[in-house]
C-alpha cells in the first residue's frame, strides 16, 4: 500500500500520522510538499492535523488553495482514498471534498482530551473492521471543530449513512454532554458518497500504542492495509 | 484603488463569538444591545484602475478565498 | 538626528534617566566610547546594561551556583543549557520570564513568552520536545485575576498548539502577593544530536551576517528596560511596548534553521529576544571575540521610515541572526524561501572588535563590544539575610470538630489544590505523539522520539515557604522538583531556574534572593543536580508591595526504560500502602495553616538533604527495578492530600480503588499527621508478599517506612470510621476552577 502525506506550512502532525502508518501497518509513506507539483501514484493520500498557515483567515481556507489540493481532488475523483485528519478535515471541506464546515468549538476554546466515538458506518475501507456501534477512545485536540452544514445536508448525511464517528457517551449514546464542540449530530466524522474519503476531527495517529493512549487508531490504519494491498 | 470587504455570517448561522460579546457587554450594563454578529473586515490595495474590472476580481477573491460562502455573506467597498 | 562625526553634546538628564541608566553610568559610557554617545548608541548601551539583558544585580550571585557534573555538555551562558541523555543525543532546555508583558497584555505577552523560550532551545540545533509553565496569579478575589488567567492560559495555548510542540505540564498557583505583578516563567526542553549543538560565538572574521525570520517593525521597543523598572499607577500606558507574536512565522523558522542545521552552514546563530538585534549581534560578537558590522538598510522591516533606534532596539518577535560559511548563503537562501521566512545578509563579522553600524553607507554607530558585554555594571547590593520564623507556640487548631475528610475535602477544592483540568484541556499535550501520561502525574513525560527512553520534567516552587525563610526555600524547590523526577522513576540530571523577585535595590529583598541562591546550591550540591541555564526576573513589585520570593525550578530526568516508570494511580486493591521517610507533623506555613486555619507564619519544614537523597536514591531503585509500579511523592496539602490523589488518578483511569489509612500511634496529633508537609517523603504501594522485603532494604539505606495503609473498594476510610466516597472528592476536586472561570 503506498501513501503519501501532504505537508503544508503549518502542518504539524505529519510526522505524527507518518510514524503511525510505519508502526502499525509497516507502510513507507512518502512526504509531499504542498509547492511541488507531481503527487505521486498512491492508494492513499492524507491531510494530517496541524494548524497550516496558522489557521489564519479560517482553518483550512488558504490550505485548500494550494496548487498541490487540484491534484489530490483529480486524485480522489479516480478512486485514490484520502484520510483527513483534524486541519485535514478542515482543508477538505474548504475544497469541497466533503460538505460543511469545521466552525469555532461552541466553548470558544482550545480542547484536547480523549473522546468516545460511536462507530456509525463501517461500509468503507477506513471502518471496515470496526463492528457498527462500536464505543472507541480517541483524543482531539481543536479549536474550531465544530461541525454544521446547512439542514438539507445534514440530511442526506444522515440518510445515506456517511456519518462514520459520533461522539457519544460510554452506552453509545449521542447525548449534548458528550459532544465536546457543539458538532450539529454529534458529528465526528463523515464519508463523502463514494466512501473513499473520510474527514475527521480526532486524531487515530495518536492511539496505535498502548502505552501511548491505545490501540483504536491503529484498527483504522490495519482496515486500510488490508483493503488497499 | 483601496478597497474594504466585510464578511459576514449568514443570518441563522449560529454565532458563538457574537453571544459571547453580547453576554460581556450587557455585564457592563449595555443592555439595550441585542443580536451581535461578529465579523471579519479585510482591508487590501488593489492595482488597478478600472472600477468594474476591480470589482469583478474583488468578487472572485471573495468566493475563492476571503469567504466560506457556506456560512458567510461578503460586502466591498471601494474606499479612495 | 544628530550628526554622528561632529556632534558630541551630553544627552539631557531626562533623556537619560529614561534610557534607565544612572549619571555613573552615563560617564562610563562617554568614558569607554570617549566622546557622548548618539541617541541609537545611548540605546544599545540602555538594553544592553538594563538587569533584564545583564543580570547586573544577580551575577555575582549567579557565579556560586553549581553548573558541572560529567553530563553536563554546556552550562549556563548560552541561549540554553545542554546535557548528554546518551546515545550520542543531548537535551537542551531553559526557563524563562514573562512577567510584565503578561500583565499589561496577558494573551500576547504569555504567547510572546513561549515564542521566546522555544527559539533558545532550536537556536542551539534542538528541535523542542515539549513545553512547560510555572504560573503565579493574584487573589481569587482581585478584579484583575479572572481575565488575567483566561487570556495567559489562551495566550500559551495559542503559541504551543500552532507551532505543534506540546504543552505537558507545569503549576498554576493564586496568592495576593502576586495581585500586581503575576507570573509567567515558561520552559521548553528540546533533543539535538549531541555533535551537532550550535552556538553563538561568532569566531570568524569575515563571515557574512544573515536575518532570517519575521520583519522588524516597533514592537516591544524598549520592552528590556520595562522588564527592570517596577509598575507604577501609568503601566496600562505602557501598552505599546507589548510585542505581538506570530507562531506560524516560528513554526516556518523553526523547521527553515533545523533543516538548514542539517547542512554545515551554520558557523553561530541567535535568536533575536530581549533587546532584539543589538543583544543578539553583541553577543555573538563578544563570545567570538570579534566585531560586527551591520547594514541596517539591508534589514527587512515592515514599517516606513524605521529610524537606526528604533531597528535596533526593536523587539519583534521570530527572528533569527546567523553567522554563515561563505559559499552557503545560495543554499541557505534557497531553504529559507521554500519555507516564506525572509533571508537577508546584513552585515558581515570583522576583527575590529567593535559593533559598527552603516546606513546609506555612513556610519551611523560605533561601539567597541567589551563595554557593552564585560563592562556592564556588575552591582554588589546590599541585602539583609532573613532569620529561620521560631515556631509558633501553640498553633491553634480551632476545627477539632471537624472532620479530617471535611479539611480534606475544602483543602482538596482550594484554588491552589485543586484539579488544573480547566488550564490544560486548552494545551495540545499529545501532538509530536511522544507524551506519556496525561498532565497530572508527579512529573511530565516526554518519550525521546524513535527509543524507549524518555524525559522526566518537573516545575516547581513553593513561595511561601521561601517567604517564610529564602534559604530553606530555595533548597526546597530544587529538592522537590528532584523528588517529582524520582517519584516517575528518572534519573534527575540537571535544572534551569526562572528567579522572580521584587526589587533588588531593597536589602531585604536582595537577601531573599541571596538566601533562595544559597539555598538552591545547598541542594543542587547534595543531589549532584547542577543549574544549566536560567532566568532572573527582578522589580516584580507595584507600588512598593513585592511578590513573594520565588525561584521556580524546572528539573530534568532521564529515564532509561519507559516500561519501568511509577504512576500516580492506585492500580489494584488489596496493596499495602508504604510511607517512605520522616513524619514529624510540621504544619506550619502548609496549605492547612494558610487555607485552614488562615495563618502564614511560623517557619517552613525543614529539609535535611542527606536524607532527601538516601530517600530518593532508595525509592527510584525500587521503581526501576519494576518492584513498584505506584508512587506519590508528598507536597502541598500533606499525606490525606496524597493518597486522595492517588485515588482520583485511579478513578479518571476507570478504576475506582480506595484506601483504609491507619490513625497515627506516635503522639502526633491527626492533623498534623496528615496534613503536614514534612519533605523528602513519598507513597508506594506493593503486594503484601512484597512489603517486608522492601521494608528490610529501607532499613538497611537508613531510610525509613511505615506502612500506614492498604487499598480497597470506592471510599477512602480511616480506621478511626471516618468514610468518604471517591466521586465525593472528585466532585469537589474538579468542581472549583470551571465555576470559578465562570464556565
Amino acid at each position: 500500500m503506498k501513501a503519501a502525506i501532504i505537508v503544508f506550512p503549518g502542518s504539524n502532525c505529519d510526522r505524527d500520522i507518518k510514524v503511525a502508518l510505519e508502526c502499525s501497518i509497516g507502510a513507507k509513506p512518502e512526504m509531499v510538499w504542498h509547492g511541488d507539483s507531481g503527487l505521486p501514484k498512491c492508494d492513499l493520500i492524507v491531510l494530517p492535523g496541524g494548524f497550516s498557515y496558522g489557521d489564519y483567515l479560517r482553518s483550512g481556507a488558504m490550505a485548500a488553495n494550494s496548487p498541490i489540493m487540484r491534484e489530490v481532488i483529480e486524485a480522489t475523483r479516480r478512486g485514490t482514498r484520502l484520510l483527513a485528519i483534524c486541519n485535514g478535515f478542515q482543508i477538505a471541506t474548504e475544497a469541497g471534498l466533503l460538505p460543511g464546515i469545521l466552525m469555532p468549538n461552541a466553548s470558544l476554546k482550545f480542547i484536547c482530551r480523549n473522546v468516545l466515538l460511536k462507530v456509525e458506518s463501517v461500509k468503507s475501507d477506513f471502518t471496515i473492521n470496526y463492528s457498527k456501534g462500536d464505543v472507541i477512545t480517541m483524543p482531539i485536540a481543536h479549536r474550531d471543530g465544530n461541525y454544521f452544514a446547512p439542514p438539507k445536508e445534514l440530511e442526506y448525511l444522515e440518510q445515506n449513512n456517511l456519518v462514520a464517528f459520533r461522539y457519544c457517551d460510554s452506552t453509545g449514546r449521542p447525548t449534548t454532554k458528550a459532544n465536546p464542540n457543539g458538532s450539529a449530530g454529534n458529528i465526528a466524522g463523515i464519508l463523502n458518497e463514494e466512501k473513499n474519503i473520510l474527514g475527521m476531527m480526532p486524531h487515530p495517529e495518536r492511539v496505535v500504542d498502548s502505552r501511548l493512549g491505545g490501540l483504536d487508531g491503529k484498527v483504522m490504519f490495519e482496515c486500510l492495509l488490508q483493503q488497499l494491498s | 484603488m483601496k478597497a474594504r470587504i466585510i464578511i459576514s455570517l449568514k443570518a441563522g448561522v449560529l454565532d458563538p463569538q457574537g453571544k459571547a460579546i453580547q453576554t460581556s457587554l450587557h455585564d457592563l450594563d449595555f443592555h439595550t444591545v441585542n443580536n451581535v454578529r461578529q465579523g471579519k473586515c479585510i482591508e487590501l490595495n488593489i492595482d488597478e484602475e478600472n472600477e468594474e474590472l476591480a470589482l469583478k476580481n474583488l468578487r472572485r477573491m471573495c468566493e475563492k478565498l476571503l469567504a466560506n460562502t457556506v456560512i458567510e455573506d461578503y460586502s466591498i467597498e471601494i474606499l479612495d | 538626528m544628530q550628526n554622528f562625526k561632529t556632534s558630541n553634546i551630553r544627552a539631557e538628564a531626562e533623556i537619560i534617566a529614561a534610557h534607565g541608566l544612572s549619571e555613573q553610568e552615563y560617564n562610563l559610557i562617554v568614558k569607554r566610547l570617549g566622546r557622548n554617545p548618539n541617541i541609537t548608541e545611548l540605546g544599545i548601551f540602555s538594553v544592553m546594561w538594563s538587569e533584564h539583558c545583564s543580570y547586573k544585580s544577580s551575577k555575582i550571585w549567579l557565579k556560586t551556583l553549581p553548573v558541572d557534573a560529567p553530563w553536563v555538555i554546556c552550562g549556563p551562558g548560552e541561549n540554553a543549557g545542554v546535557i548528554d541523555i546518551g546515545d550520542e543525543q543531548a537535551a537542551v532546555f531553559k526557563m524563562e520570564s514573562h512577567n510584565h508583558p503578561s500583565f499589561i497584555e496577558p494573551y500576547q505577552g504569555a504567547a510572546t513568552g513561549v515564542g521566546g523560550i522555544l527559539r533558545d532551545i532550536f537556536t542551539m540545533g534542538a528541535r523542542p520536545i515539549a513545553n512547560m509553565n510555572s504560573l503565579r496569579f493574584g487573589d481569587i478575589t482581585h478584579h484583575k485575576t479572572r481575565h488575567l488567567v483566561s487570556g495567559v492560559v489562551s495566550g500559551i495555548g495559542g503559541y504551543g498548539n500552532c507551532i505543534g510542540i506540546p504543552t505537558i505540564g507545569g503549576e498554576c498557583n493564586f496568592h495576593q502577593a502576586y495581585d500586581g505583578n503575576i507570573l509567567v516563567n515558561a520552559m521548553t526542553v528540546g533533543i539535538a544530536d549531541k555533535q551537532k549543538i550550535f552556538y553563538s560565538a561568532a569566531a570568524a572574521v569575515g563571515f557574512p551576517v544573515v536575518y532570517v525570520g519575521s520583519k522588524t517593525g516597533r514592537d516591544g521597543i524598549h520592552g528590556a528596560t520595562m522588564a527592570s523598572s517596577e509598575f507604577g499607577h501609568d503601566s496600562e500606558e505602557k501598552r505599546p511596548t507589548v510585542q505581538v507574536g506570530d507562531p506560524f512565522t516560528e513554526k516556518l523558522v523553526l523547521e527553515a534553521c533545523l533543516e538548514l542545521m542539517e547542512t554545515d552552514a551554520i558557523l553561530a546563530i541567535q535568536d533575536m529576544g530581549a533587546a532584539g538585534l543589538t543583544c543578539s549581534s553583541v553577543e555573538m560578537a563578544s563570545k567570538g571575540n570579534t566585531g560586527i558590522e551591520l547594514h541596517l538598510d539591508c534589514i527587512p522591516t515592515r514599517e516606513p521610515g524605521m529610524t537606526p533606534y528604533e531597528i535596533m532596539l526593536s523587539e519583534s518577535q521570530e527572528r533569527m541572526l546567523m553567522v554563515l560559511k561563505p559559499g552557503s548563503e545560495t543554499n541557505a537562501r534557497k531553504i529559507f524561501n521554500k519555507w516564506q521566512v525572509d533571508f537577508e545578509i546584513v552585515g558581515k563579522i570583522t576583527n575590529t572588535k567593535r559593533m559598527v553600524l552603516k546606513q546609506n553607507d555612513s556610519i551611523i554607530g560605533d561601539i567597541p563590544i567589551s563595554p557593552l558585554v564585560d563592562d556592564a555594571p556588575i552591582l554588589e547590593r546590599p541585602y539583609q539575610l532573613q532569620e529561620i520564623p521560631k515556631p509558633i507556640l501553640k498553633l491553634e487548631f480551632d476545627k477539632d470538630n471537624e472532620s479530617l475528610f471535611g479539611t480534606l475535602t475544602k483543602l482538596i477544592s482550594s484554588p491552589n489544590l485543586c484539579s488544573k483540568r480547566w488550564i490544560w484541556e486548552q494545551y495540545d499535550h499529545m501532538v509530536m505523539a511522544d507524551t506519556i501520561a496525561q498532565p497530572g502525574e508527579d512529573a511530565s513525560i516526554v518519550r525521546i522520539h524513535g527509543t524507549n527512553k524518555a524525559l522526566a520534567i518537573a516545575t516547581d516552587c513553593t513561595p511561601r515557604y521561601c517567604a517564610s525563610h529564602p534559604e530553606t526555600g530555595g533548597a526546597q524547590a530544587v529538592a522537590e522538583t528532584w523528588r517529582n523526577l524520582t517519584a516517575v522513576g528518572a534519573t534527575p540530571l540537571a535544572i534551569t531556574d526562572c528567579l522572580n523577585f521584587g526589587n533588588p535595590e531593597r536589602p531585604d529583598i536582595m537577601g531573599q534572593f541571596v538566601g533562595c541562591i544559597k539555598g538552591m546550591s545547598q541542594a543542587c550540591q547534595s543531589l549532584n543536580y547542577p543549574v544549566v541555564s536560567g532566568n532572573v526576573s527582578f522589580y516584580n513589585e507595584t507600588n512598593g508591595e513585592s511578590i513573594m520570593p520565588t525561584p521556580t525550578i524546572g528539573g530534568v530526568g532521564l529515564i532509561s526504560d519507559i516500561d519501568n516508570i511509577a504512576k500516580t494511580s492506585f492500580a489494584k486493591t488489596d496493596e499495602q500502602i508504604i510511607l517512605i521517610g520522616e513524619t514529624r507533623g510540621h504544619l506550619h506555613t502548609s496549605m492547612y495553616a494558610n487555607e485552614i486555619l488562615g495563618r502564614e507564619d511560623g517557619p517552613p519544614p525543614p529539609i535535611n538533604l542527606d536524607q532527601e537523597r538516601k530517600n530518593g536514591n532508595f525509592v527510584r531503585s525500587l521503581i526501576q527495578n519494576g518492584n513498584i509500579k505506584t508512587c506519590h511523592d508528598i507536597s502541598d496539602g500533606g499525606l490525606l492530600v496524597a493518597i486522595a490523589e492517588m485515588s482520583l488518578a485511579a478513578l479518571k483511569e476507570g478504576r475506582q480503588i480506595g484506601a483504609t489509612i491507619y490513625m497515627p500511634t506516635d503522639n502526633i496529633p491527626p492533623v498534623n499527621w496528615f496534613f503536614g508537609e514534612d519533605q523528602s517523603r513519598y507513597i508506594v504501594c506493593a503486594n503484601t508478599d512484597k512489603t517486608d522485603n522492601l521494608i528490610e532494604e529501607a532499613e538497611k539505606q537508613s531510610v525509613s517506612t511505615r506502612v500506614i495503609g492498604f487499598t480497597d473498594s470506592s471510599t477512602l476510610t480511616l480506621r478511626n470510621s471516618d468514610a468518604i466516597s471517591i466521586d465525593e472528592i472528585m466532585q469537589a476536586y474538579e468542581s472549583w476552577f470551571p465555576a470559578f472561570m465562570k464556565d
